[in-house]
């Protein structure tokens, strides 16, 4: 390799790739990549919103009624949880700015505890959606809230669409959480063995920008899961 | 990106301000404000995320003109595939 030569050494750190002209021209190389890879995200998960968008349109009572179903304090929770882990994720960005090793690797250790607990949640919420019987599929059924709310009119199938999108939605959101933590652990270990510095935490920014967008999407799916319709029946 | 480095305290009152925001769309939605439940719920969401997106990814001291195209870009893309499918959908007759 070329930037092993004592040659290349000599001229920069050996953080510095060998075709870039400088840290800052690398570092700004890394970002728009990364901005660009979640510009791919937002379409990604924007197929979702788009079919959400329509059924919601087509069937505003089945989709107010399956999130009337929805436990709204572990959804709450969850959105707090998550935004603990983006302020643990920026510290752990800053400490890095600073040179703080210790400090970074107990941030990163935080928001790694903070996605666990997202997920633990999660968990228990589909499985709340289990015992109901509210999963898609042969067992689905629903009868409970057509007697729990009898002013809605509730259309089995069109229900099971509600519960299909929520499933997705939050199933790709939580496996997004799922390579987050796995990304984090890496950084952790890195952070721990000393290779992050102020001259060079490309990686702890671009884990954080990801980290950071994972956050966006649940502020959107929480308002359009969750909070359909809570107001009081008449 | 930027070499600019925000003091703790500053990411500390983003985070206030994004969890008094949870609270805040959570108990609004237990209130009956006709079809404006939803606008207030998805404004409070886009608060939220340009909260994030300016200050905790720091888009607002970034001296990289390309970034801020790449997400003005994704947001326009977002903004066609939802605004032209809904101008089919919610232009069809249904019987």
């Amino acid at each position: 390799m070329l930037s092993d030569s004592p040659i290349a050494v000599e001229q920069h750190g050996p953080e510095l790739l060998h075709h870039f002209v400088d840290a800052e021209q690398q570092r700004d190389a890394a970002s728009l990549g990364m901005w660009l890879f979640l510009a791919t995200e937002v379409m990604f998960f924007g197929g979702m919103f788009c079919a959400y968008l329509i059924y919601r349109y087509w069937y505003y009572n089945e989709f107010a009624a399956g999130s009337r179903s929805l436990d709204i304090w572990l959804g709450t929770i969850n959105t707090a949880v998550l935004i603990c882990s983006s302020l643990t994720v920026a510290l752990g960005v800053r400490a890095a700015q600073m040179g703080k090793r210790k400090l970074l690797v107990i941030l990163l250790l935080l928001t790694i505890v903070f996605g666990f607990a997202f997920l633990g949640i999660k968990g228990i919420e589909w499985y709340d959606k289990y015992k109901e019987h509210h999963i898609p599929g042969n067992s689905f059924n629903v009868d409970d809230l057509i007697k729990d709310y009898p002013q809605i009119h509730i259309d089995p199938r069109h229900e099971q669409i509600y519960f299909s999108l929520y499933f997705a939605m939050t199933g790709l959101h939580a496996l997004h959480m799922i390579i987050g933590v796995g990304i984090f652990m890496f950084l952790t270990y890195y952070a721990w063995k000393g290779r992050y510095t102020p001259k060079y935490y490309t990686p702890v920014e671009m884990g954080g920008l990801y980290w950071h967008f994972v956050d966006i999407v649940w502020i959107y799916l929480f308002p359009l899961l969750y909070l359909i319709d809570r107001k009081p029946l008449r | 990106m930027s070499e600019h480095i925000m003091s703790s305290k500053f990411y500390y009152t983003i985070w206030i301000a994004l969890l008094c925001l949870t609270v805040i769309t959570a108990a609004v939605s237990f209130v009956d404000l006709g079809p404006l439940n939803t606008v207030v719920a998805l404004v409070i969401a886009t608060i939220k995320a340009l909260l994030v997106v300016l200050f905790f990814m720091h888009v607002k001291y970034t001296s990289e003109k390309l970034t801020k195209i790449v997400i003005v870009s994704a947001i326009f893309w977002l903004f066609l595939l939802l605004a032209l499918s809904m101008a089919d959908y919610a232009t069809r007759l249904l019987s």
